[in-house]
């Protein structure tokens, strides 16, 4: 393999060619924060907050879709990288709801850390603001489009998957939302609720439902386990507040294999302290019933209470 | 202290003498002020009119180094008006009659004369102190850094025995000290005449259990040189190298320029702190030491109690524990000195210390102790002298009134006293580098009465320059009626104005500490 | 000591006479949000989160100055008591700024609990918002009396653990804040910078300057500590963020409860200062050269030794250190005593 070297920040740093600017940069511990860039998805260079300054360039490249090339400078936080990093954020704030105080995601938000690291405390534009209905018509997934800032991390993890490709972006412009083919609630999709796209999402815009309520992200602590329904391996969180575990959410898909719901359903009921309760339809109604009903093992506990 | 830092709440009569408590000790002050919003008398001795002065029902504004006059008068009027505690003095002490004889002859007028202090008001003083029920006297450096600084202990132990003040909850002699472990320093035996828990190293059997301990064959038997006779030592050649750890004494000791003189003669000078201080430019040697959020470890505070330290991160850069460091030393002098940890010090020091035998990392974990704590099944000591003292019964040590070694004269006309401000803290290698206390307090300057000012035609916010017999120092004016006329004031917390440049290194016998309460010295305006 | 007993949400409470029912209830385990109550200070009742639901009282007493009386019945959770803890939450974010994003409390704010808790998430109540100016004129603490929901917290610490009383409450109705005497910023007051309000103020509006502009509340690791100042022994815990000192914060302390002063507050910048020794240092020529340890410590052995041999040990002396700890002090002696073999040891008690 061939190799570059390239100085960031005045420190010589040696990769392999090919190698992007963004994880040259990392690999050398350097920090440059990124919206749309994900290690496990195609390369996007939507979002340009990872920009940083390369003498002889043109303007502000994306470290996330830049290769570095032999004898490179790289400067990550030089006073233009910082202000346009500034006004990416700015100009983002000007379109987000300001509610952190409620927001599922505080505490885990992108938009959030490199606010409070770059201090842009306001808005700076003023201007129209989106005013979308929340979707939260599913019982496993609330989007929040007001919230999201088109960073397509969730379109490009769905179309990962070759047969799902559920959401894709729709509409042009200030009006470009990520929507599911014919923008319908995505509970009038082909969506299987696998929850991809809420893992990749760097903001609230997509948040667990089975969550809502249950804590704060600080609050959690978060326990590894992997899934045993199928031979993918899948690795999910299980969630406890006040040594109480309140949930499960996918952390990493299994190699070469999707998430499933499936999965994550049973593990919530093989972890969770408070598990969901089963329904039945009665009379064309659903009614909230026993896992012994529900599952059609009355008669048999009976008997077993019986001799017991 | 006898007792405990929270008992001060609990008094009914509090003396300060020598204590800027709101400044030196913010957080002890808390429960004197406590104390006070319960309905104690505080009554505050101190030549400068400080916040704590203020606060006070009563202000001393005694003459500096008149403290003995003022305790022995007081003891004179409990005794002649038969508000001595007399059962106490029976049962708990000796040699009454000598304290009795001593302190006749230093009635309230007499004392008026040394102290300043009217009659009157020392009277009313010395009752409210005998009648209350529970008094606690506070003391700090302002009644030690003299050189009668034993004696005015002695004073002050005297009146607490007198009145049967001691010994009890709430009530006793408490000096406050100064930095956070200079109780465990003391405790531990980094003093040149004891082990840990004070055990002498004049006794046999002490030097047996120690070299037994430490695997050596023979301990020295002669105590060893205290801080001002290593200095002399080192100027003498008779000092050839020392060892200093996290100590500033170019600073810290007074006429800093002989202390200077006596490091550079040394031949060979190891210094181990966290910054490159005004001392360990001199060293040959600077070994870069952990800070306290860097390491393991337990201090021991001014209520004798054990409390954990702990390694919140890694050492910046290479420095090393100081623990480490000394084993490190001590390997390569060929004694192996390993540890795996400093709760594993910590238990060889339980196993030598009588007073810390009961304590060890696991207890400290639910809370600090309070020595002695002779057992694991000891709650800890929060008050001393319960029943007895430690030699059996109390001793009354009289003593009488001397004026401080070197009083205003002719040719250095003012009193120059030295001491803490709130923001800063002692030579200031910490609270000059925090990017806070000293952007709040940049920059020291000198107290001095507006009639003095006046007179010298000093101005607010002058350069003047400062002198003594010993050396000089440039210092900002500050004209405020906190000192008295004849008096000035400043911190040893500023490089820039280095006052232990200045400062009398006449000592205590006893103690060995240098008055720096009283130096003379002169101003002069700068133009 | 006599006793009550109350039903507290259906719960037997056996509680001492005199016991609020917000004590009676957290000690059977029950919650209740309070915003200006602290057991250190003086009842204030100004809040009115913690109200609760007692039939028979005329309103929705505050539970943190009701007494408990025998026979009472208490319910902490009823319809009643939500809706009113949701129109007080409500009323107050009205006029608070919603700037979490970059709030230095966000993850550590009663009112965000509490917003959160009771599924309170905007404003309904439009009207006038306070605009005052951020006071962050000195180095310790900022100010931002926007988001002060006027709990009264600092001014009743200020007079009773720290006993100055440079806060109290000024003005009247919608302009009411607290205040240093005559409005003047906290640095041109007679504040000593002990930070005791900030250790008590349940929302954003008083901040640790340097911690809260590092680091996100859940960001830090607390580590407890015992203050390296002064001989008085505070506790409290350093706040650590990868493997940097961000800040102190106070917890309880066996010596000083909450109570901290400047320098135990905000006097931990030293640990990280540029002038910190990281590497040891040899003298040659008159300058100091960096060194490794293997060097430094066989030259510091070998010096000393070769004194010990030439002169006697009592030509050496150490000065130990009233800075350091008691195992380091305690070796310290031990090396002076068994490995140089002379009594020469001290340090600056005396100073």
């Amino acid at each position: 393999m061939s190799y570059v070297s390239l100085t960031i920040n005045g420190v010589m740093v040696t990769v392999p060619k090919g190698t992007t600017v963004l994880n040259a940069a990392r690999e050398a511990g350097v920090f440059i924060p990124t919206f749309c860039h994900d290690p496990n998805i195609p390369r996007f260079g939507a979002c340009r907050i990872c920009v940083v300054e390369i003498p002889g360039m043109r303007n502000l490249p994306a470290s996330c879709v830049t290769e570095a090339t032999e004898g490179m400078e790289v400067y990550t936080e030089s006073p233009a990288v910082v202000e346009a990093r500034k006004t990416i954020l700015e100009l983002l704030l000007a379109n987000h709801p300001q509610d952190c105080l409620t927001c599922e995601k505080n505490g885990d938000c992108r938009l959030q850390d490199y606010a409070f690291r770059y201090s842009v405390k306001e808005a700076g534009f003023k201007g129209e603001s989106k005013d979308y209905p929340l979707d939260d018509t599913n019982p496993y997934i609330i989007r929040d489009a007001n919230k999201c800032i088109l960073c397509g991390r969730c379109v490009r993890t769905c179309n990962a998957i070759p047969d799902r490709s559920v959401i894709d972006f729709g509409y042009r412009g200030f009006n470009t939302k990520i929507v599911t083919a014919m923008d319908t609630p995505l509970g009038e999709s082909d969506c299987v609720y696998c929850g991809r796209c809420v893992t990749v999402c760097p903001v609230g815009a997509l948040a667990w439902k089975p969550l809502a309520g249950k804590g704060r992200t600080w609050e959690m602590a978060r326990q590894d386990v992997t899934c045993t329904f199928c031979d993918s391996g899948c690795v999910f969180e299980v969630l406890s507040k006040d040594g109480k575990n309140v949930g499960v959410i996918p952390k990493a898909s299994g190699n070469g294999r999707p998430l499933c719901l499936k999965g994550r359903l049973g593990l919530e009921l093989k972890y969770l302290d408070d598990p969901p309760p089963p329904y039945l339809k009665k009379d064309g109604e659903f009614a909230q019933v026993s896992w012994a009903e529900a599952l059609g093992l009355e008669d048999i506990l009976a008997k077993l209470d019986n001799k017991g | 202290m006898t007792n405990s830092i929270g008992e001060i709440a609990g008094a009914d009569f509090i003396l300060a003498i020598g204590t800027n408590t709101t400044e030196s000790h913010p957080v002890i002050s808390l429960q004197a002020k406590k104390a006070q919003r319960n309905g104690a008398t505080l009554v505050v001795a101190d030549p400068r009119r400080t916040e704590m002065a203020e606060l006070a029902n009563t202000h001393l504004q005694l003459k500096s180094g008149s403290d003995i006059a003022l305790l022995n008068a007081m003891a004179n009027v409990i005794i002649s008006e038969e508000l001595w505690n007399k059962e106490f003095v029976a049962n708990r002490t000796e040699d009454f009659e000598s304290l009795k004889e001593t302190v006749a002859k230093y009635t309230p007028e007499y004392a008026e004369q040394i102290t300043g202090i009217p009659a009157d008001t020392i009277k009313t003083v010395a009752r409210g102190y005998a009648k209350a029920n529970n008094a606690t006297i506070l003391y700090t450096m302002g009644v030690t850094q003299h050189i009668c600084g034993t004696h005015n202990v002695f004073a002050v132990a005297n009146l607490a025995m007198l009145c049967g003040h001691i010994g009890k909850e709430n009530s006793g002699v408490n000096p406050l000290r100064g930095q956070n472990n200079v109780q465990g320093a003391c405790d531990m035996g980094a003093l040149p005449n004891v082990y840990t828990g004070y055990q002498a190293v004049t006794v046999d059997d002490n030097r047996t259990k120690f070299s037994k301990a430490w695997n050596v064959a023979e301990l020295p038997a002669q105590p060893g040189l205290t801080v001002g006779e290593m200095m002399e030592g080192a100027a003498d050649g008779k000092v050839k190298g020392m060892y200093i750890m996290g100590e500033n004494p170019v600073l810290s000791d007074p006429d800093a320029d002989h202390v200077v003189h006596a490091l550079e003669k040394l031949e060979f000078l190891v210094v181990q702190d966290i910054f490159l201080t005004e001392t360990a430019a001199l060293a040959d040697v600077v070994l870069p030491a952990a800070s306290f959020a860097e390491k393991d470890g337990t201090f021991s505070n001014t209520e004798r109690r054990v409390q954990r330290v702990r390694k919140a991160i890694d050492p910046v850069g290479n420095a090393r524990a100081d623990w480490e460091i000394i084993c490190n030393i001590a390997t390569a002098m060929g004694y192996p000195m390993q540890y795996a940890s400093a709760s594993n010090i910590f238990d060889e020091i339980a196993s030598l210390t009588p007073s810390y035998a009961g304590i060890s990392y696991a207890r400290l974990e639910l809370g600090g102790i309070q020595w002695p704590c002779p057992d694991a099944d000891h709650p800890g000591t929060p008050y001393l002298h319960k029943d007895k003292f430690v030699r059996g019964l109390g001793k009354f040590n009289p003593v009488e009134y001397i004026p401080p070694a070197e009083l205003p004269d002719q040719d250095y006309p003012l009193v120059l006293s030295t001491g803490r401000r709130h923001f800063h803290y002692h030579t200031g290698t910490m609270t000059q580098r925090t990017g806070a206390l000293e952007v709040h307090y940049g920059a020291e300057h000198l107290e001095i009465n507006p009639a003095d000012a006046a007179a010298l035609n000093v101005a607010e916010g002058d350069t003047v320059l400062m002198k003594s017999r010993r050396g000089q120092v440039e210092v900002t004016a500050r004209i405020t009626d906190v000192v008295p006329r004849g008096m000035v004031f400043t911190s040893f917390h500023f490089p820039e104005v280095a006052i232990n440049k200045l400062t009398n290194p006449a000592r205590d016998p006893v103690a060995k500490i240098p008055e720096l309460k009283v130096c003379a010295v002169k101003v002069i305006t700068v133009s | 000591m006599a006793e009550v007993t109350l039903t507290i949400n259906g719960l037997q409470v056996t509680v001492p006479k005199g016991t609020t029912v917000l004590d009676a209830a957290r000690q059977a385990g029950l919650f209740i949000p309070t915003f200006c109550h602290d057991p250190e200070l003086t009842r204030f009742g100004a809040c009115r989160m913690c109200v609760v639901e007692i039939p028979g009282m005329r309103n929705l007493p505050a539970s943190c100055v009701t007494e408990a009386t025998e026979g009472m019945v208490v319910h902490t959770d009823s319809p009643a008591v939500i809706e009113a803890r949701k129109t007080i939450l409500e009323l107050m974010l009205a006029n608070h700024p919603m700037d979490c994003l970059t709030c230095g409390k966000n993850g550590d704010c009663r009112l965000q609990d509490y917003a959160y808790m009771y599924g309170v998430k905007t404003e309904p109540f439009g009207g006038e918002k306070h605009n005052y100016p951020l006071e962050d004129d000195n180095p310790f603490i900022v100010r931002d009396m926007n988001k002060c929901i006027l709990c009264g917290k600092c001014v009743r610490a200020c007079a009773e653990i720290q006993g100055k009383s440079i806060v109290d409450f000024a003005y009247r109705g919608f302009d009411a804040k607290i205040t240093p005497a005559m409005d003047v910023p906290l640095s041109e007051s007679e504040c000593v910078f002990c930070g005791n309000c900030v250790a008590v103020c349940p929302v954003g509006a008083l901040q640790e300057k340097g911690l809260r502009s590092a680091a996100r509340t859940w960001e830090v690791q607390k580590v407890k500590t015992t203050c390296p100042y002064c001989g008085t022994g505070c506790n409290f815990e350093l706040n650590v963020k990868d493997n940097q000192v961000v800040g102190v914060t106070s917890c309880d302390g066996d010596v000083n409860g909450r109570a901290l002063c400047v320098k135990g507050r905000f006097g931990y910048g030293f640990i990280h200062h540029p002038d910190r020794l990281t590497t040891p240092l040899i003298k040659k020529n008159g300058e100091f050269v960096e060194a490794t340890w293997d060097e430094a410590i066989t030259l510091v052995a070998q010096k000393l030794g070769d004194i010990k041999d030439k002169y006697g040990p009592d030509a050496l002396a150490v000065l130990s250190s009233a800075r350091c700890t008691n195992e380091e002090n305690y070796l310290m002696q031990k090396f002076t005593r068994a490995v140089l073999g002379t009594n020469s040891i001290d340090h600056c008690a005396r100073l």
